[in-house]
C-alpha cells in the first residue's frame, strides 16, 4: 500500500464565507451564497444566479497587504487568500528547511482581466502589466511568490476536475518522497467568458440550481479558491503535527465519450470511483458520505447517478451535492468540496443537498436533504470535467 | 510537429535555423487521421497534438496507451481568442459553443483519448515552461510505482494572433522586421513558434526504445549563482558528478537577459558536448518537449548532428545526457537521459 498522506491545513474562500469556520457555519445553517453578479458588468446579469464572493478586487488587495500597483488577477487574489489561510492553519512559517511545493489549478486563469483589457492592451501601457497574467500558470506563480515557495510549482487544468487532479498529483509527490509538504487546490474567478460559454451550452439555470432533482434546469456558476496542505507521515511525526484527515484514495479516468457530455452509464465516473476505492483499500460499504459532483445539469446528475449505482449497488451511501450553496466553482470545485469532505469527517455531519424535491424519474436515488449527525470515517468526493475527465478523492478520519 | 515539418529520419539534415520573430509549424495533411468536418473545426493545436501523439504511438508500436498526459502553456489559445472576440465584439450576443468547448486547456488530451477510446488517466499541466516536464515527472512516477505500464506524454502550444502580438508588445517576442537567429541575436526578446512533441514512455525496454528517462527535477525559482549547485545536487541524487555528463542539451533561446543562466552550466559540465535546439523549433511554453527528442536521437545514433552543436568539444561515447531549460529565469527543469 502507498504511504499515507496527511492533511494538516485547509483554507477556503467561497460565496458562503471567507474562512473555514464561515463556510461550516453556512453549511450547518443551510445558508446558500447564491445571488446576482455584482462585481462586473455582464448582459447576463438578470438571467443567471451565481455564487459570487462579495469582495471587490481592491478589498482583496488590501486584505492581502499587496501594493496598490500590482498585476494580480481576481483568480490570483482569491488563490493567495485561500492558500495563505491553508498555510497558517497548518502552522507553517515559510520559507523553511522542508521541501515545499504547490500545485494549483484553474480553468481560465487570468481571463477576468484579459476580457477587460483585450483590445486596450495593444496601446495602453498602463494596463500592459496584466498581459503576462493571462496564462493559467500565472496565479500559481503569484501564490508561490506570495507564500515564498521556490521549489516545485506546477498547475493543472482539466476543466471542472482540475483541483482534484492537483490534489492527486500532490499526493503522488509526497508518496514518492519528492516533496515533504505540498499545497494543493484550485482557484477560479467568475468571468464573462465562462458565463457566456456555459450559456451557449444551455446548461445554466435561471433559478437556484436543484442537484439530483427531476426538474433540474442546469447549474449556477460560482467563484472560489481552496487549498489543502499535504504532508508526509515523517514530517507529521517529526513536527508532532495535528492531522485533520488523511487523503487515502484517488483515481482519474476518462469517459472517452464526448468533449463536453458525460456518457449515459457514467463509465468514466464509475472507473474513477473504483480506482479511488482500490487505492484506499476500502470496500464500497466503508464510505460514510459521498460529496457528489452534482452540478444540477440534466446530463451530469443522471450519468453520475448511474455511476453511483454501478459502484455501490443497492446500498448507495448518504450523498449530497453542495453546489446549491456555492455554485459550480469549476477548477476550484474539487478543492472546495475536499474542504467540505474534511469538515464532514471532523464534525461528524452530512451536509444537505438544497433545493431538492422530486427524485429523478430514471433512477431511484434520493440525496440527503437535511443535516444528519453521525460518525463518518471515509468520505468520497467526485469531480468531473469537460473532456471526459473524471476524478474521485477519498478522505479518511485521522 | 515543428517549423521544420514533422518528425522524420532526415529531420536534422534538412533543418534550417529560423530567424523570424514568429514562425508557424509546417502543417501536414491530417486526412488520414481526422475526419474532414473535424479538420475544419479543430484548431492547429488540437490537430498537431493528435498527429504527434499518433506518430509516437506508431513508432512505439502501441495502439492505446494506459495514460495520456499533455503539457501546454497557453492551451487552446486560438479558440479562446475566437470565443472572447465574439463576446466582446457582439456584446455577449450571437455566440455559438464550438470555440468555447474547444478552448478548454485539456482539449488536446481529451481529443486524443476520444480518438483512441482511451479511458485511462488523463491529465493536462499548464505551468508555463515546465508544463511538459510536469507531465514527464507524473508519467515517470506512475511507471516507477507500477501503476501503469506505459504513458503517452507530450507538449503542445499553438500560435494565436492576438496573444502573440501582445507578447511582442511587451518585448518577449522580437519585433516584426527583425531577422536574427539565436546565434546572431542582438535585440530584446526571442523568436517564437509553435509545435507539438509526444513520447511514449514505457516501463520496459523494447526493440524500439530510444533511451531511458532517468530523472526529472522541477524548480520554480533559482538564482544564476545557484544553478550549478542545483545541477550538482540533481546529479548526485542520481549517483553522478558533473564530469559524467557526455551531452548537455540546453534551452538557449537568444534572450541576452536570461541565456546567462546557461553559461556557468557549460563550464560546470567539463566533458559535455553542448547542444541547443530552439534555433530549429523556436520558443514556446512547451518547446522544451523537443529536447528529449534530441536526446533520444543522439542516444540512439551515438552522436549529435552538427546543426545541434552549440559549443564544439571533443566528442566521446554517449551515456549520460543532461537537459536543462528555463524561461526568463523562472520554471527551471532538469532531465537526465541515459542510453539504453
Amino acid at each position: 500500500m502507498n504511504p499515507r498522506v496527511a492533511i494538516t491545513g485547509v483554507g477556503i474562500i467561497s460565496s458562503i464565507g471567507n474562512s473555514v469556520e464561515a463556510n461550516l457555519s453556512a453549511l450547518l445553517n443551510k445558508r446558500p451564497g447564491i445571488s446576482r453578479v455584482q462585481n462586473f458588468a455582464t448582459t447576463q446579469k438578470d438571467s443567471i444566479w451565481v455564487g459570487e464572493v462579495k469582495l471587490t478586487n481592491a478589498e482583496l488587495v488590501d486584505m492581502l497587504g499587496l501594493p496598490h500597483s500590482n498585476n494580480f488577477t481576481r483568480t490570483a487574489l482569491l488563490g493567495c487568500y485561500a492558500a495563505k489561510q491553508a498555510v497558517q492553519s497548518a502552522g507553517i512559517t515559510l520559507p523553511n528547511d522542508y521541501r515545499t511545493g504547490i500545485i494549483s489549478s484553474t480553468s481560465v486563469g487570468g481571463m477576468d482581466y484579459t476580457e477587460r483589457y483585450f483590445y486596450r492592451y495593444l496601446d495602453d501601457p498602463s494596463v500592459q502589466p496584466y498581459i503576462t497574467s493571462h496564462d493559467a500558470g500565472d496565479s500559481s506563480h503569484k501564490i508561490a511568490d506570495y507564500l515564498g515557495i521556490k521549489g516545485f510549482v506546477s498547475t493543472i487544468s482539466t476543466a471542472c476536475s482540475s483541483a482534484a487532479n492537483a490534489i492527486m498529483m500532490g499526493a503522488r509527490l509526497v508518496q514518492a518522497g519528492r516533496v515533504d509538504r505540498i499545497i494543493v487546490g484550485g482557484t477560479d474567478a467568475l468571468s464573462k467568458f465562462t458565463i457566456n460559454g456555459f450559456k451557449t451550452l444551455m446548461i445554466l439555470s435561471d433559478e437556484f440550481c436543484k442537484p439530483f432533482d427531476n426538474n433540474r434546469k442546469g447549474l449556477n456558476l460560482g467563484e472560489a479558491a481552496a487549498y489543502l496542505v499535504l504532508e508526509s507521515e515523517q514530517v507529521v511525526k517529526k513536527e508532532k503535527k495535528q492531522v485533520l484527515a488523511y487523503l487515502s484514495g484517488y483515481g482519474n479516468a476518462n469517459d472517452a465519450f464526448h468533449q463536453t457530455a458525460s456518457s449515459d452509464n457514467g463509465e468514466g465516473a464509475y472507473l474513477a470511483m473504483r480506482k479511488a476505492l482500490e487505492v484506499a483499500g476500502l470496500s464500497p460499504d466503508e464510505i460514510g458520505y459521498i460529496n457528489v459532483h452534482g452540478t444540477a445539469t440534466p446530463n451530469n446528475d443522471l450519468s453520475e447517478g448511474r455511476a453511483l449505482q454501478r459502484a455501490f449497488g443497492d446500498s448507495v451511501p448518504l450523498f449530497s451535492s453542495t453546489k446549491a450553496f456555492t455554485g459550480h466553482t469549476l477548477a476550484a470545485a474539487a478543492a472546495i468540496e475536499a474542504v467540505y469532505s474534511i469538515l464532514s469527517i471532523r464534525n461528524e455531519v452530512v451536509f444537505p443537498n438544497l433545493n431538492f424535491d422530486t427524485p429523478m424519474s430514471e433512477i431511484n436515488l434520493v440525496p440527503q436533504t437535511e443535516l444528519v449527525y453521525r460518525p463518518i470515517k471515509h468520505v468520497l468526493s467526485n469531480s468531473f470535467g469537460f473532456g471526459g475527465n473524471c476524478s474521485t478523492l477519498i478522505f479518511s478520519q485521522a | 510537429m515543428t517549423p521544420q515539418g514533422i518528425w522524420r529520419p532526415s529531420f536534422f539534415e534538412e533543418a534550417v535555423p529560423i530567424d523570424s520573430p514568429i514562425t508557424a509549424a509546417i502543417q501536414p495533411s491530417y486526412k488520414a487521421l481526422i475526419p474532414p468536418a473535424l479538420i475544419r473545426r479543430m484548431s492547429r493545436g488540437i490537430k498537431m497534438g493528435i498527429f504527434a501523439a499518433q506518430q509516437a504511438l506508431d513508432e512505439a508500436g502501441v495502439s492505446t496507451p494506459e495514460a495520456i498526459i499533455v503539457g501546454t502553456g497557453l492551451g487552446c489559445s486560438e479558440d479562446s481568442e475566437k470565443f472572447l472576440r465574439t463576446i466582446l465584439d457582439n456584446d455577449e450576443q450571437f455566440l455559438t459553443p464550438t470555440s468555447f468547448i474547444q478552448s478548454t486547456h485539456n482539449t488536446v488530451a481529451a481529443q486524443i483519448a476520444l480518438r483512441l477510446a482511451c479511458q485511462g488517466y488523463n491529465f493536462t499541466y499548464v505551468n508555463r515552461s515546465v508544463s511538459f516536464e510536469s507531465g514527464m515527472l507524473d508519467a515517470m512516477l506512475q511507471i516507477h510505482s507500477g501503476e501503469v505500464a506505459n504513458v503517452l506524454v507530450g507538449g503542445v502550444d499553438e500560435i494565436s494572433d492576438h496573444t502573440y502580438s501582445l507578447l511582442q508588445r511587451i518585448g518577449y517576442i522580437k519585433p516584426d522586421g527583425v531577422n536574427e537567429s539565436i546565434k546572431t541575436s542582438q535585440t530584446q526578446g526571442v523568436n517564437y513558434a509553435e509545435g507539438a512533441t509526444f513520447f511514449l514512455l514505457s516501463g520496459e525496454r523494447t526493440a524500439e526504445s530510444y533511451a531511458e528517462l532517468v530523472d526529472v527535477h522541477i524548480i520554480n525559482s533559482v538564482g544564476e549563482d545557484e544553478i550549478t549547485a542545483t545541477i550538482s545536487g540533481f546529479l548526485q541524487g542520481n549517483g553522478l558528478t558533473s564530469h559524467d555528463i557526455d551531452i548537455a542539451i540546453l534551452g538557449i533561446n537568444g534572450d541576452k537577459a536570461f541565456d546567462s543562466y546557461y553559461f556557468p552550466v557549460q563550464e560546470q559540465l567539463t566533458n559535455a558536448d553542448v547542444l541547443y535546439y530552439k534555433h530549429l523549433i523556436g520558443q514556446y511554453d512547451s518547446c522544451s518537449a523537443f529536447a528529449p527528442a534530441v536526446a533520444a536521437t543522439v542516444a540512439k545514433h551515438g552522436a549529435a548532428q552538427p546543426i545541434l552543436r552549440w559549443q564544439g568539444r571533443p566528442q566521446r561515447p554517449v551515456k549520460n545526457i543532461l537537459l536543462y531549460n528555463q524561461y526568463r529565469g523562472k520554471d527551471h527543469s532538469l532531465l537526465l537521459v541515459r542510453t539504453c
